[in-house]
């Protein structure tokens, strides 16, 4: 190697000099000549003036580092870990001038000179493990310790603090504290909001947020006509009231809580929990407080003097797929049970991906494999078995009769036809077995760690005075200073409104998380939430009100362009309707819909032979032959549609419904041409299609034009343009001269009726009746 | 196909292509590669492409069938050839040997254990000299081409967890399939058809064989883009299908077009790219709806052919059948053909059952490797045969001369592999004289998936998605490359 002479010295000094020159010198120019419009790809983020620990760094080191020296000790190389600052401060063991991180001082940093080096054997991340760090990394690792290199607890460990909302010149878009906090940071990155939507466009989002059901012509009419300033507000207040909106709500809930009809493994045989279904729509509706809702299915059946109905509600946690295969270890089931609660309490709850700590302490969040099975011991205390008979409903269960509707569940609708039915709920038995800690998280390898029932003290230390049951653990987790409870609900609410979280991984506020994109305004909900007792119609109203809701979803070019995930909310976000939307957008719009809460699962349309292909075990097995319903249950809204694990409905899972084996608090957004074939030909549209048609030509005469704005209205909630008329006109009439020619027999109203058919058809499957603009 | 094509582009596609850029090409499948936005480009990705900058390396194989012989078949009464247990027949297997593997709830309660060997035949066949029963004469002819690998092992015991750890790496389930995993990392080799396909058969073997489950080919949590899509004999191979009664295909073709030119004028308005996914997912639901039709009507096969993969091959939905539409998709470039055969799991009754069962199977396996051979194609088609586990050397039941049952048997099975690279006339792997333990070279199911990559010139540790705070992979934390399976 060459020595290091004077003249390299001051070749260094001056490069060094001019990217310095680059990286902070700049003057400043707006955001948007920053980007080349032809290479939007390359846009790097810009590196802030200060460096935050939690929101800059914390995700380089989680991501990049954390896995050999991050928080599992069995995975820990070179005894150095970057999650404790203390061991940032170590002497390097390469140059005793040196430590890890010197803070203030780069050049006497190892780990600078190890992201910086060429050779295998020294570069950090090592080239074997495929981790990169950018250069962008780099450069925000460097500055960082420039700045001091300081510590910060994980952000969302800190107990949310309410902060008045900012000021912004957008002052008069502004209706809600929300706004100023959103306002706030669209100005910060070169953004405007957008004026407030169009009335039509607006209701439709509102209704489908709120009911999950498209707005009728006449309330359509209605809204249009109303031109005080409080109609909008009226049109939230009614919807909120209406008992659709627990049947809206219920459908986010069913996938968090993992329902189904089915017990899900092998021959999937059928369960009966639709009783705790409609106590989810129940408790929606009359605005059962969030702390109280999670608390009842949580530990309903530990509250002093339990009701039918707390009770009832811990369905929740029975909602688990539980096998019937013959010949596997009952015990290794069992324990996957007791798992499958853990994690979905953890992540349903808390957005901590626990499950992770099953098999050994988490790699990138402060969580211990004990901390795993001390949650997983409040779960772990009831008498369950861990394979079931074919036609056995898994203990332990409750009888719901009709007895049993008249004194303690009068919101349940059980047919005349059923006597009773099993649902299976908690029962705690305490002293049933001891939790010990299971080496890989495997049923056979249990060590002699024996755990009690308790939290990370990380998230907020479970206070001794708690009982070590789920009752302790609601009251934990809704002990207002814990950091995550409400901060984890109301972003899920925010997701449910605008497609996703202010945290974007709803499902994980940990390291490997992404940040909030308005932190202040995560707070801000999140204690507002507590502060207003868990009332979530309150917290709805006040997120539908505010001019970020109610905002247009027509974004220019360069907002795209500035913010192409529309991540600042510059725009109110266009998103697709959810499966269970779009077919009862379908049913709602040609009036076929039968609007009637609650009772067993029904099953719709859905194409002949996909049971049977799918279903085995004995004939004992009910479920191996599809019968569609009857008498308008066919027509039922999708969140009663029977969910069979092995073979969902395909309608639902090609739209992206979560497939309900796991809590999932996300769904997927594609857009794939298995959807296409739907709408284009599954007989339940066609059959709506040809219902609209009818029903059309049944008004009496009217213009084609006016029959055409009327279908469009109904389907898309929009009064189309005339080219748009005109275009659709088009058709029509190709479609009825087509007829004409081809059935020469066919009567006027015979052929009107075909191309209204067709047309309609149209209109279902074009782009924007399945969004919620 | 290509016809169709330019017929479309001739005639009714008024609208559709006037946007530049936009030519027949990118009109893949489907649209959202990456629903959790982990790419920064709002551009319409191309899924031919795949969503990772692969291959890491050159690949051998481009395309795979899988034929999944669902339920356990026995290895000891089809390929493994173990004379021992026919000498030692009805005596206990010695716990040396068993060495505490654990039982299924089926078998732990048996006091003993007698060893069970094969009433079938077994002889050495082709320069190879490769061991097969006489449950398989046709397979028997074709062994030159064949990889035996008499040595895989799994970790499941029950079928339900077993099948889905083979199909996802994972014996929970939640996570994607091979073929999911295939097509989110090489994308799709065509423009009319999916990029991975399923295709159920069911077996004569038993009475009531093993269910499968819908997940076994879904997407995990990658994007339900790479979702295998079933394909079922019958007037709907693929659900949804068919234009529904009285629509013509030509006004199918009109509603598409003025459907095209209305949803372009919201992209106008709203300025949401993904409105031109949605119009191109239309286009390729369109193709579909006569490439399927076209791929699944083996009129066109000449009779020769027809009588390789026997009679069962005029009856859709047979095994044989599929083999044969298995052909026909990969020679339409699907990259991912997945067969499942039920049927295989022969608890009791094993030599009456397992002989229905093979001959299910033989005569199109058999017919599927010589007519992929024949064609050029079996070079880069990588097809796999084999089930979840493989069956117990001792009886389940009572054992007598003439009958006996098998338990399911985790620790040793054989599985066998043709073409993509693989080496013909090979064996890999050796149990002991009692066929129960691995005695060399052991091949675990995530190094067979992690050895399927390697062909597709894919490194299975660099081929991850990251979710739930974690990345991801079809083989978990582990997998090794088996090189010594591969030709050099």
């Amino acid at each position: 190697m060459k020595k290091f002479t004077p003249l390299y010295y001051f070749l260094g000094a001056f490069i060094l000099a001019l990217l310095f020159k680059n990286s902070f010198f700049n003057q400043p120019t707006s955001k948007l000549d920053r980007i080349d419009n032809n290479d939007q790809v390359a846009f790097v983020e810009p590196i802030p003036e200060i460096i935050s620990y939690n929101f800059d760094v914390k995700p380089i080191l989680s991501d990049k580092c954390y896995k050999c020296h991050g928080p599992d000790p069995k995975a820990i190389e070179g005894d150095f870990r970057l999650d404790l600052s203390d061991h940032w401060y170590r002497i390097s063991k390469e140059n005793v001038e040196k430590q890890i991180i010197t803070p203030g001082v780069i050049s006497k940093s190892e780990l600078i000179d190890r992201i910086h080096s060429e050779r295998s054997s020294h570069k950090m991340p090592p080239p074997e493990s495929n981790l990169i760090l950018s250069d962008r990394d780099k450069q925000v690792l460097e500055r960082w310790i420039e700045q001091g290199a300081k510590w910060e607890t994980h952000w969302a460990y800190i107990p949310p603090v309410k902060q008045i909302p900012p000021k912004t010149t957008f002052e008069d878009w502004c209706k809600s504290p929300i706004d100023y906090f959103v306002a706030a940071k669209l100005e910060e990155n070169e953004l405007k909001p957008s004026k407030i939507a169009e009335k039509e466009l607006l209701l439709r989002r509102l209704f489908f947020d709120l009911s999950g059901l498209p707005p009728t012509l006449e309330q359509m009419d209605a809204f249009l006509e109303d031109q005080h300033e409080d109609s909008y507000e009226k049109f939230v207040d009614n919807l909120l009231s209406s008992s659709s909106y627990g049947e809206r709500m219920a459908s986010v809930w069913m996938d968090v809580a993992r329902y189904a009809d089915t017990n899900g493994y092998q021959d999937d045989t059928e369960r009966f929990n639709w009783p705790w279904r409609d106590w989810v729509i129940h408790a929606f509706n009359k605005n059962l407080p969030y702390d109280e809702f999670v608390t009842w299915q949580l530990a309903g059946d530990l509250i002093p003097n339990a009701s039918k109905e707390q009770i009832l509600a811990t369905g929740f946690n029975r909602n688990h797929m539980i096998t019937q295969e013959g010949g596997v270890i009952e015990e290794e089931y069992r324990v996957e049970y007791v798992a499958d609660r853990t994690a979905t309490a953890a992540k349903a709850f808390l957005g901590l991906t626990m499950e992770c700590a099953r098999c050994h302490d988490h790699k990138y969040d402060e969580i211990t494999q004990k901390d795993f099975f001390n949650l997983f011991n409040f779960f772990n205390k009831l008498d369950e078995k861990g394979i079931i008979g074919y036609t056995e409903i898994a203990s332990p269960k409750i009888n719901v009769d009709h007895q049993a509707l008249k004194n303690d569940l009068p919101f349940l609708n059980l047919p005349d036809s059923i006597r009773n039915v099993e649902v299976m709920v908690m029962k705690e038995v305490e002293d049933i077995r001891k939790t010990y800690l299971l080496n890989r998280g495997s049923y056979d390898a249990p060590t002699d760690l024996e755990t009690s029932g308790s939290m990370p003290a990380v998230v907020l230390e479970f206070d001794a005075g708690l009982e070590k049951n789920r009752l302790g653990l609601s009251q934990w987790l809704f002990n207002k200073k814990n950091p995550l409870t409400a901060r984890v609900a109301v972003n899920r609410l925010w997701q449910q409104f605008f497609g996703s979280g202010i945290v974007a991984t709803s499902s994980d506020f940990g390291n490997q998380g992404t940040l909030p994109s308005h932190p202040e305004l995560l707070d801000w909900l999140a204690v507002t939430f507590m502060e207003e007792d868990w009332d979530v119609k309150h917290l709805i109203k006040k997120i539908v009100m505010s001019s970020t809701y109610r905002q247009s979803s027509k974004s220019s070019k360069s907002q795209l362009t500035l913010d192409p995930k529309n991540s600042y909310l510059s725009v109110f976000p266009r998103q697709k309707l959810t499966a269970e939307m779009v077919r009862d957008n379908v049913l709602v719009s040609s009036e076929l819909f039968v609007n009637k809460i609650g009772g067993p699962s029904v099953r719709p349309y859905q194409p002949a032979g996909l049971w049977k292909e799918l279903t085995g075990g004995s004939t004992s097995n009910a479920l191996k032959r599809y019968v569609v319903s009857k008498g308008g249950n066919q027509h039922r809204r999708s969140l009663y549609t029977f969910w069979k694990r092995t073979v969902p409905p395909p309608g639902m899972i090609t739209f992206d419904a979560a497939s309900r084996d796991l809590c999932a608090v996300e769904r997927q957004k594609t857009s794939t041409p298995l959807q296409s074939l739907i709408l284009l030909n599954d007989p339940q549209v066609y059959e709506a299609a040809d219902a609209l048609s009818s029903l059309i030509l049944s008004r009496g005469l009217k213009s084609d034009k006016e029959n055409i704005i009327n279908i469009y209205r109904r389907v898309t909630g929009r009064t189309p343009d005339n080219n748009e008329v005109e275009e659709l006109i088009e058709f029509y009439e190709y479609v009825q001269k087509n007829e004409m020619e081809q059935f020469k027999t066919k009567s006027r109203v015979e052929v009107k009726h075909r191309a209204y058919t067709s047309l309609t058809l149209l209109i279902y499957n074009l782009d924007e009746t399945t969004q919620k603009s | 196909m290509e016809e169709l094509n330019k017929h479309f582009l001739n005639n009714n596609r008024r609208h559709f292509l006037k946007k530049a850029g936009f030519g027949i090409g990118g009109l893949a499948l489907g649209s959202m590669m990456d629903p959790f936005g982990l790419s920064s480009s709002k551009e319409i990705p191309n899924l031919k492409l795949g969503s990772l900058s692969l291959p890491h390396f050159a690949p051998k194989a481009k395309r795979v069938i899988y034929l999944f012989q669902s339920g356990g078949p026995s290895q000891l009464d089809l390929f493994d050839y173990k004379p021992y247990l026919n000498k030692y027949r009805g005596s206990d297997l010695p716990e040396s040997i068993r060495k505490g593997q654990r039982l299924t709830g089926m078998t732990s309660k048996q006091s003993s254990f007698p060893v069970t060997g094969s009433l079938f035949n077994f002889k050495q066949h082709g320069e190879s000299r490769a061991w097969v029963s006489d449950l398989m004469p046709k397979v028997s002819k074709v062994v030159d081409e064949l990889c035996f690998v008499k040595s895989m092992n799994t970790e499941a015991i029950n079928h339900d967890p077993a099948i889905t750890f083979f199909q996802t790496g994972s014996q929970l389930p939640g996570r994607p399939s091979i073929g999911s995993w295939m097509s989110y990392g090489l994308g799709s080799l065509n423009d009319n058809l999916p990029s991975f396909i399923v295709l159920l058969s069911t077996g004569n073997g038993k009475q009531q064989p093993q269910p499968l489950y819908s997940r076994l080919w879904g997407n995990g949590f990658l994007s339900s883009l790479h979702q295998g899509v079933q394909f079922r004999s019958g007037k709907d191979p693929v659900l949804y299908l068919q234009n529904p009664d009285g629509v013509s295909d030509q006004e199918r073709r009109m509603m598409l077009d003025h459907l095209a030119q209305l949803n372009e004028k919201q992209e106008k308005t709203f300025g949401d790219p993904e409105i031109n996914s949605r119009i191109s997912n239309y286009e390729m639901a369109y193709r579909m709806q006569t490439s399927v039709p076209d791929v699944m009507d083996i009129s066109d096969e000449p009779d020769h052919i027809l009588r390789m993969y026997g009679k069962d091959s005029f009856t859709p939905g047979t095994y044989a059948a599929n083999c044969l539409l298995a052909r026909r998709l990969i020679e339409k470039d699907v990259r991912f053909v997945q067969l499942y055969h039920t049927g295989w799991d022969q608890h009791d009754n094993l030599p009456a059952q397992i002989k229905r069962q093979a001959e299910d199977v033989d005569q199109g396996t058999a017919a599927l490797i010589m007519d992929l051979k024949q064609r050029g194609l079996l070079e880069d088609t990588l097809v796999i045969w084999g089930g979840e586990f493989g069956r117990t050397n001792y009886c389940q039941g009572k054992l007598t001369d003439t009958d006996y049952g098998r338990d399911h048997h985790p620790r040793s099975f054989t599985i066998f592999m043709a073409g993509g690279g693989v080496k013909p006339g090979f064996t890999y792997g050796e149990t002991d004289d009692f066929g129960y333990n691995i005695v060399k070279d052991p091949m675990h199911v995530h190094d067979l998936q992690a050895t399927l990559l390697h062909q597709f010139g894919v490194d299975h540790e660099k081929m991850i998605y990251k979710t739930q705070g974690r990345r991801f992979r079809l083989t978990d934390v582990a997998g090794e490359v088996k090189k010594d399976i591969l030709l050099g």
